[in-house]
């Protein structure tokens, strides 16, 4: 290493997996692991919500974690936002494109994804 | 890219209640379960918790689980990792509420601390470099390097007020400076891990923890005082310190941030380890130095003062570990930023080891100034079974003891020297109504008899002299002369000694005396010992009232001392025959008190 920028780049390299061990108040991004989660795939949902938020250096303003069974099951893949002072939003039946769209369309811009959200598909 | 950490504790504390083979564990039941992608396991240095280990914390939802054993692990793989649900039996209680989780930092045991020093321990891996620099390691170099003199950075940490972490309290940036006008053509940084106090655990959770700290700031230091060799002098016995080390010095030489023109700017600086083999009195700085150069370590006079002449007869710094892991976050947030916290002349945070009758034993981070009931009750949880608060030695054998009407004491070194203690490297034993004090000053001069180095006759015979004394007043067979005697010779080692080691080797002594003198008359005129320690002045009893003669004590105990009182009828209505502890053949081990169900055993 032969400058500060060789250090800089390091340092945002490495940045995004620090921030995801600070314990500041972030928007949480919330997935539904239960056993109808998972069968549902759950987990890709999970690990590209978890990638995008990485990629777009969010990782210290976001944390995305898993929760049990939300209990509508049929809606499965299920993910929530909750941001402080703000009602929280319930996207259903998400695969990873959904995922990555609401990162770019909710997190990032600010828009609830009305067409994916639980109000959407009718249910109150 | 993976979504969630695991973050095993790796510091000595965790280490010896079995967190690598949790840590094992976690790599096997997460790649049985196929999530070795998504999710890391990293081994970290001290939490702070010690009491709790192995600790275990996961990220981003940082829950604390504490206590974790091999076992417990496929179910946190299981249900936390892949179904998301926490496995509540095994998480922090202090963390656990009514309504849910709370977040590790509202706890009681870190609410109040504030990290500095430690701000990397239990967060980073400290064997991957990358991982530092990601918390923005090696900034405070580059900056250093680039944009700041020599005599900047050395105005920088005076205005910062950091004084000493390993117990005088010497300003740092004082120290630099009187350095750096010595001419030289050679001069050296040297680092101070010879941490020796009993109970005393700071500077090596910090090398364990975050290694690299101490190397970016001896190398800030070898720029401002014109240096391009250090030394990092620790102890042998600290295994996992020594390793952690040496990787991180084998990472900064691969990445240029040790060796020839660091970030092109034509700088040099490199450092070494030298492994100390224990001996307290290496900790002294002119020992250290003595050390490091392969002689036998005992302290020489100052003047010359080591920024004169010290290592190698060239002029030279020594700073403590955690002095020097406070020095990268000065530069990077200001020295107004560390003056900020603490007191008027007591600056920044300090590290403590809390030990003893406390029910949360680890490592704290607090500013100086902070009351000392706040770390006893609030961050240490309190005396565990009830007891009463006596007193915290702190110091360990060149400091005293704060009895329990200081316990609102501001713990700073100005406050702490006015009652006759010391701040000193940061061992806090915390002691109850069951600890003698005339036992403990007794114990803390025991370990320096040991470690006298015995070049100068006051410290090598005089210790001895007063640990005869203090031995005598144990037994009960001291007179109030003794403690005159022992008085005069605490005063004579205190200023005739060579170094601080004999010159502070009184104080647990004098300090005990100054608040706990009763206890000191009991001994010798009462032939008693309040606290029920020193055994010689015990006798155990049997109350008959209370005995029904079962016989368990006696079963119980090793030296056959209890037998059947031959002198004495059975009651009307009692079976069984009456006990007596034959006082001769007692070796007061206190079996039979602990064996009795019916609490029949007096201790006097």
């Amino acid at each position: 290493m032969k400058s500060l920028a060789e250090l800089q780049a390091i340092r945002e390299k490495m940045q995004n997996q620090i921030n995801m061990r600070s314990e500041d108040e972030k928007v949480r991004i919330v997935v539904g692991m239960a056993t109808c989660g998972i069968a549902a795939g759950a987990r890709p949902v999970l690990n590209a919500l978890s990638d995008e938020i990485q990629k777009r250096n969010l990782t210290d303003k976001v944390s995305v974690t898993q929760t049990g069974c939300i209990g509508l099951c049929q809606y499965e893949p299920i993910i929530e936002v909750y941001e402080k002072d703000k009602e929280k939003v319930t996207y259903i039946k998400m695969d990873a494109e959904k995922a990555v769209e609401v990162i770019e369309r909710h997190i990032v811009g600010g828009h609830v994804v009305d067409k994916y959200s639980m109000g959407a598909s009718g249910l109150k | 890219m993976y979504r969630s950490h695991v973050l095993v504790c790796g510091g000595t504390g965790c280490t010896s209640s079995g967190s690598l083979k949790v840590k094992d564990a976690f790599e096997k039941a997460i790649k049985a379960e196929g999530l070795d992608k998504e999710v890391a396991v990293v081994e970290t240095g001290c939490h702070g918790l010690c009491e709790m280990g192995p600790v275990v914390i996961i990220y981003p939802d940082a829950t604390f689980y504490a206590r974790v054993a091999a076992e417990d692990v496929d179910e946190i793989v299981k249900e936390h990792l892949l179904k998301g649900r926490i496995v509540k039996r095994l998480v922090y209680d202090e963390a656990q509420t009514e309504t849910g989780i709370k977040s590790l930092s509202d706890t009681n045991f870190y609410n109040k601390q504030v990290r500095v020093a430690l701000r990397n321990c239990g967060v980073i891996n400290p064997e991957n470099i990358d991982e530092y620099i990601g918390t923005g390691g090696y900034q405070a170099l580059g900056k250093v390097l680039t944009e700041m003199t020599p005599d900047e950075v050395i105005q920088t940490v005076l205005d910062s007020g950091l004084r000493g972490r390993g117990g005088a309290g010497f300003p740092t940036g004082l120290k630099w400076k009187l350095c750096r006008p010595n001419q030289s053509d050679k001069k050296y940084v040297c680092c101070n891990g010879d941490e020796g106090d009993p109970g005393a655990f700071m500077d090596r959770s910090v090398l364990e923890g975050d290694p690299h700290s101490v190397l970016e700031a001896m190398a800030i230091a070898g720029y401002a005082i014109g240096s391009d060799q250090g030394y990092i002098y620790v102890r042998a016995e600290y295994p996992i310190a020594v390793d952690r080390l040496r990787v991180a010095i084998k990472q900064a030489r691969e990445y240029g941030l040790l060796g020839k023109d660091i970030f092109g700017t034509g700088f040099n600086f490199d450092i070494d380890l030298r492994l100390g083999a224990g001996a307290f009195v290496c900790g002294e700085e002119t020992a250290l130095m003595t050390s490091i150069e392969g002689k036998r370590g005992e302290p020489r006079p100052r003047p010359p003062f080591p920024a004169v002449k010290g290592l190698f007869g060239k002029p030279s710094i020594l700073n403590n570990v955690e002095t020097y892991a406070n020095i990268p976050e000065i530069i990077n947030k200001g020295a107004e930023w560390f003056a900020s916290m603490g007191t008027e002349k007591s600056k920044g945070t300090k590290v403590f080891a809390l030990g003893g009758k406390i029910k949360n034993t680890g490592l704290v981070e607090i500013p100086m100034g902070t009351p000392l009931r706040t770390i006893i009750e609030d961050i240490g949880g309190g005396i565990p079974n009830g007891k009463k608060f006596k007193a915290v030695q702190t110091g360990g054998p060149s400091g005293g003891c704060i009895p329990a009407q200081y316990i609102d004491i501001p713990v700073d070194y100005e406050n702490l020297a006015s009652i006759g203690c010391i701040v000193g490297s940061g061992g806090m034993i915390v002691m109850d109504e069951d600890n003698c004090m005339v036992d403990i000053a007794k114990f803390f001069l025991e370990f320096t008899v040991d470690e006298s180095c015995g070049k100068c006759t006051a410290c090598r015979i005089g210790t001895r002299r007063m640990l005869e004394l203090l031995t005598k007043i144990t037994k009960g067979q001291a007179t109030m002369d003794d403690l005159t005697k022992l008085e005069e010779l605490c005063l004579y080692i205190k200023n005739n000694s060579l170094c601080a080691l004999g010159q502070t080797a009184p104080n647990p002594v004098l300090s005990t005396l100054k608040f706990f003198r009763d206890e000191y008359i009991s001994h010798i005129v009462d032939k008693k010992c309040p606290a029920g320690v020193c055994k010689a002045l015990l006798s155990y009893t049997i109350d008959e009232d209370k005995c029904i003669g079962c016989g368990m004590c006696a079963k119980g105990c090793p030296a056959n001392a209890i037998v059947v009182n031959a002198d004495k009828k059975v009651k009307d209505g009692k079976k069984l025959p009456y006990l007596v502890i034959n006082q001769a053949d007692c070796v007061k081990c206190g079996a039979c008190q602990s064996t009795c169900k019916f609490k029949a055993i007096d201790k006097k």
